[in-house]
């Protein structure tokens, strides 16, 4: 097997005194669906949170490859927005972040800021009509078109965000994600809330994103059936600690797994 | 002349009397930013009132035959802190209250338009020409005394009014910190603090303990007011403003949120300012700037103040 | 008329209507009660309790009516603010309405406060309970989206009668010289209001769009005067204000960027009060520094702009030409005018804050607009996306610094002369009260804001005293009626469907 994309190695969190992430390594494959499982305060969100910038982790390394062009970004010692912009890691939020006065559309064209940014000479072309910076622009809404065809939000994409029903909202938050070009997409919790049709109608999409744009997807997530079904690779954490990793048949059965669960059976004890 | 130690000693009193004053406002800053997480821009001009209701008191009592200054002083303190409180309780409903859980600008916006309208309704009501107080305890206890260089006695003494100052000060910092950490008052307060959703569900009347929050840091905002009376001897209606950002500096050195750390921060920024008008050359012109540049590089060094906890972002 | 009425609990009404006169009470005792007035040799203490009274009175049942509004007793409001705002009323004006001195006697006895603003402001009181207690269909306390709703399509509509509006508005604006050309003191009026839709235009790059909230927008505009105003007067240097206008808004800009630098990655309180803090502190370096600024004496004979070299005296300078003659030579006779010269004043202010009202405009739609206001909407998810935080705050910081620092070395050169005074708190006071009372992102609202806030005390001499106290409370106001702003409406940058043909939900 070729190097994996993400190689997480001895990531370990503290708040203070609290140890929230103990020396916790994994890896992630390109073209590959992880999912990172665990019951409530396990420190799923925390990795994320430091995968993608949010928190410094207090040791450990996080290294990120970009196969088509062999770049290599040690995530930890990078600014949280240069995460997304440079080694194109891009995520969504537990609780949903857009911003919800703007219309849906400007959602997906604000998540393609440096193009955009780059397109229109840093503004100073742009702001005497520059063509080239139209071009982009057009780009830009195509790209963001092709976004709302796949999420099914195109009827709505002028109206503001906040406007959307949830279901809605979480899949604009991936759309968003993914106008970014990311190598890895980060998912907290995408199917929490959703009823069982909408949550069918997520796993197809990220079947789609992993299978016809080629990245690796991380995924945090309690929905076990959404879990087994679509995750190619699973790794289980519990209290801060990583207690299995393996493909789902082999969670399945793995006995860490099920205490973590189901709690200790009464006769072992 | 003086010697240099008397000088040095002189300095160092009026700089922790004027740090009191500082320390008594940030303690309503940081306490109000505690609760409800934000800055109460307003509350440079509750220090105002209290300022202008306390000289008001005076007069009163002086109109009315008390002239005798303990009972006055009493009395300045009393009414500033009665009518302070019903200023903050005022601010509190009127002005933040209906803005809970509004845009992160609005409740920003009404704190410096209650600023703007406080300001100029003192202005209309008491007049822009500085009011002044006379000295009202002229005199002190004598410490030492030097021989200066042209051969004349020079006794360093500590005034009665700062030694004055210094007692209220700490005596009602003591009755202070009782109420906040011995009274079920104090107990609702960091309870809020920390999760107001949770407090509500434990009974905890979460409005009440908000206001009563506003009144507590009006009413040490009073006893600031009034001491700052005493000490200059003359206020206007602008005081409020320069009062109100340097004692936000100090809450900010102290580390906001932090108490202990706004007291501390006070009498910091305090004798900063003494010592700086006192040694630099032309100090006492750009005293202002000095304070201003300690703002600046405390936020740049170290945003959490001296006192503060680091608060991790909630993502 | 009472017919939704619920039935009365009049003890908790007088509890609650007492309540609020027992704090209006607290609130007036001493600060209206009494007063300190300078007379000879000291200060004495005078004593104003019937406006106290007349204060406690208005709470009590201006809460009463406010109550019964709630209740649905709209009769009853409807003929007591009636009947007091008749009264009122004939306080005011008792001379014209019944002609005879007696008539002022006796409204004098009862009419509350002396002076006629605030008796003018409490009569508007009663007569808005009198109107709106008539006018409610339902209970006054329609529900807020409803309210919003429809505060939400004024300010649709006022933006789309804007972008006709705008344009002729603009042309008024160029023949407002042909109307009013003759008369200097209204075009120093004139010349003073635009300054300030400038210096709203350019407040409002930073607060209506990024959401910054900048209270100390008066020590750019400083730094942008006094930048002119030094490079114009030092001598060896003496350059003319078209070579200074540039860089006074490249200075202000450069100290917008570097005060803006340590605390634009903190939370944004913390900005608010170091801006307010950097507004007294150039004050405070302006004042103190006599070397470099005179100090508080200021710099006076600051240069006039010339137009392509041609000056506005009447006896031109050696080596230049007058205006007038000029003129006379080339096109018809004209005599030379001080008036000239303010029309040129005006339309350089003109074009300057058309230029400020054009990058606004035109920056919303660049990607830099938009990363402003996703950033005012949401930072944490900014930043997910690979949005640089703090330098898109800096470039809003900035720019709107440098608009400042043009309008600035304007002033300097339009007044002739500047000092310290100048450069108060107050200052950036009233530019924020444009912004936020125009609606926050609005450029008309700005004009009209700027009108209402500069013009009117300019016309209207009396209405000076009262007028910060007015704009403390119409931000309270306009904050607690709707944070967004008043007229705020927000129409997209970019559309995929044309507008009208998207389908509504």
């Amino acid at each position: 097997m070729s190097r994996p994309l993400l190689e997480v190695e001895h990531l370990t969190i503290r708040f203070g005194g609290l140890v929230a992430v103990n020396d916790v390594s994994f890896a992630a494959q390109d073209r590959q669906i992880t999912a990172v499982i665990g019951p409530n305060g396990a420190g799923k969100t925390t990795v994320f949170n430091c995968l993608t910038g949010f928190y410094k982790p207090t040791v450990g390394r996080m290294r990120l490859l970009h196969a088509a062009t062999g770049r290599e970004f040690l995530l930890e010692r990078m600014e949280g927005f240069r995460i997304a912009a440079e080694a194109h890691v891009a995520r969504t939020f537990q609780n949903i972040r857009l911003f919800p006065k703007m219309t849906v559309l400007e959602n997906l064209i604000v998540a393609q800021h440096n193009t955009l940014m780059r397109a229109s000479g840093y503004t100073v072309l742009g702001l005497f009509g520059y063509r080239g910076y139209k071009r982009a622009e057009a780009a830009a809404i195509d790209r963001a078109k092709y976004w709302l065809d796949r999420t099914g939000l195109t009827e709505r994409a002028d109206d503001a965000a906040e406007g959307l029903p949830y279901g809605g909202q979480r899949r604009l938050e991936i759309a968003r994600a993914m106008c970014t070009e990311p190598v890895m997409l980060c998912l907290d919790e995408p199917a929490a809330g959703l009823n069982p049709r909408e949550s069918e109608e997520l796993n197809a999409l990220l079947r789609f994103i992993r299978d016809e744009h080629e990245i690796g997807v991380l995924l945090i997530e309690h929905d076990m059936s959404v879990v087994m079904e679509i995750s190619d690779h699973i790794i289980v954490l519990d209290y801060g600690k990583k207690i299995a990793d393996g493909t789902p048949a082999e969670i399945r059965n793995d006995p860490a797994v099920i205490r973590a669960y189901l709690g200790e059976p009464e006769e072992a004890a | 002349m003086q010697d240099s130690f008397s000088y040095f000693f002189n300095q160092l009193i009026s700089g922790i009397s004027l740090g009191f004053v500082y320390g008594l406002i940030a303690i309503g800053y940081t306490m109000v930013y505690g609760i409800v997480g934000m800055i109460n821009f307003a509350h440079g001009e509750i220090f105002m009132i209290g300022a202008f209701v306390a000289l008001i008191a005076f007069f009163i009592m002086d109109a009315i035959g008390i002239g005798w200054v303990p009972v006055a002083i009493v009395a300045m303190l009393l009414l500033s802190m009665v009518i302070n409180a019903a200023y903050g309780w005022t601010l509190e409903r009127v002005a933040y209250r209906p803005l809970r859980g509004s845009t992160r600008l609005a409740p920003l916006i009404t704190a410096i338009g209650m600023s703007i309208f406080l300001q100029n309704y003192v202005q209309l009501l008491q007049g822009a020409r500085p009011r002044p107080l006379r000295p009202l305890i002229p005199g002190g206890i004598e410490l030492w005394t030097v021989k200066t260089p042209d051969n004349t006695d020079y006794t360093v003494q500590i005034s009665y009014m700062e030694l004055m100052i210094i007692v209220i000060t700490v005596v009602l910092m003591a009755a202070f910190t009782y109420v906040i950490t011995r009274t079920p008052l104090g107990r609702a307060q960091r309870a809020c603090e920390q999760d107001q959703k949770m407090a509500a569900l434990l009974g905890i009347n979460v409005n009440g303990t908000i206001a009563a929050t506003f009144v507590l840091a009006a009413v040490l905002a009073a006893v600031a007011g009034l001491i700052y009376t005493l000490r200059y001897g003359s206020i206007d209606f602008f005081i409020g403003f320069l009062a109100g950002v340097k004692a936000f500096t100090a809450a900010v050195l102290g580390g906001i949120g932090s108490l202990p750390g706004a007291m501390l921060g006070g009498v910091l920024i305090g004798l900063i300012e003494t010592f700086f008008a006192g040694y630099a050359e032309r100090g006492s012109e750009y005293k202002d700037v000095a304070v201003f540049m300690v703002l600046v590089v405390v936020l740049i060094f170290r945003p959490t103040g001296l006192l503060g906890k680091p608060d991790i972002e909630k993502v | 008329m009472t017919t939704d009425a619920r039935p009365l609990d009049y003890g908790a009404m007088a509890k609650e209507a007492g309540l609020t006169a027992f704090v209006v009470l607290m609130l007036t005792i001493v600060l209206v009660g009494f007063e300190l007035r300078d007379v000879p040799g000291a200060l004495a203490l005078f004593t104003r309790f019937p406006d106290v009274l007349a204060a406690c009175l208005i709470a009590f049942f201006g809460r009463i009516a406010v109550i019964l509004l709630r209740e649905g007793y709209r009769g009853a409001v409807v003929v007591g603010a009636g009947a007091a705002a008749l009264l009122l009323l004939i306080g005011l004006l008792p001379e014209t309405l019944f002609g005879t001195a007696t008539a002022r006697e006796y409204a004098e006895a009862y009419m509350p406060f002396s002076a006629p603003v605030v008796r003018w402001c409490v009569f508007a009181a009663a007569v808005f309970l009198a109107v709106r207690a008539a006018l409610a269909r339902r209970s006054v306390r329609a529900d807020a989206k409803s309210r919003e709703a429809a505060a939400d399509r004024a300010g649709a509509t006022v933006q789309h009668v804007a972008r006709y509006a705008g344009p002729l508005l603009g042309l008024c604006a160029v023949a407002l010289p042909v109307a009013l050309g003759h008369d200097q003191q209204a075009m120093s009026v004139a010349i003073l209001v635009m300054t300030y839709i400038m210096l709203g235009w350019g407040l409002n790059i930073v607060v209506g769009l990024a959401g910054l909230l900048d209270l100390g927008y008066v020590a750019f505009y400083a730094v942008g005067a006094y930048t002119f105003a030094l490079l114009a007067t030092t001598e060896g240097i003496e350059w003319s204000f078209w070579v200074c206008l540039p860089l006074a808004g490249l200075f202000a800009g450069l100290a917008g960027v570097l005060l803006g630098f340590p605390v634009l990655r903190l939370r944004g309180d913390y900005l608010a009060i170091v801006t307010l803090g950097f507004g007294e502190i150039v004050r405070v370096v302006l004042q103190n520094w006599y070397g470099f600024t005179n100090g508080a004496n200021g710099i006076s004979g600051i240069p006039r702009p010339t137009l392509l070299g041609l000056s506005w005296e009447e006896e031109a300078p050696e080596g230049q030409m007058a205006f007038w003659q000029w003129f006379s030579k080339n096109f018809w006779e004209v005599q030379y005018s001080a008036t000239h010269e303010k029309i040129f004043l005006f339309y350089i202010i003109l074009g300057l804050a058309l230029v400020v009202n054009w990058f606004a405009l035109r920056a919303r739609r660049m990607p830099i607009g938009r990363a402003w206001e996703a950033l005012r909407e949401d930072e944490i998810a900014c930043r997910s996306l690979g949005i640089n935080p703090t330098n898109t705050k800096l470039t809003a910081f900035g720019v709107g610094a440098m608009f400042g620092g043009f309008a600035g070395s304007f002033f300097a050169t339009s007044q002739g002369f500047v000092s310290p005074e100048s450069f108060v708190f107050i200052e950036s006071a009233i530019i924020l009260a444009i912004v936020v009372l125009g609606g926050f992102g609005s450029q008309l609202g700005v004009v009209l804001a700027a009108l209402l806030l500069i013009g009117l005390p300019e016309a209207f001499r009396e209405v000076k005293d009262f007028r910060m106290l007015a704009f403390g409370l119409a931000m309270v106001g306009i904050m607690l009626w709707r944070p967004a702003g008043l007229l705020a409406h927000r129409e997209p940058t970019v559309r995929l469907n044309a507008p009208g043909k998207g389908k509504t939900p």
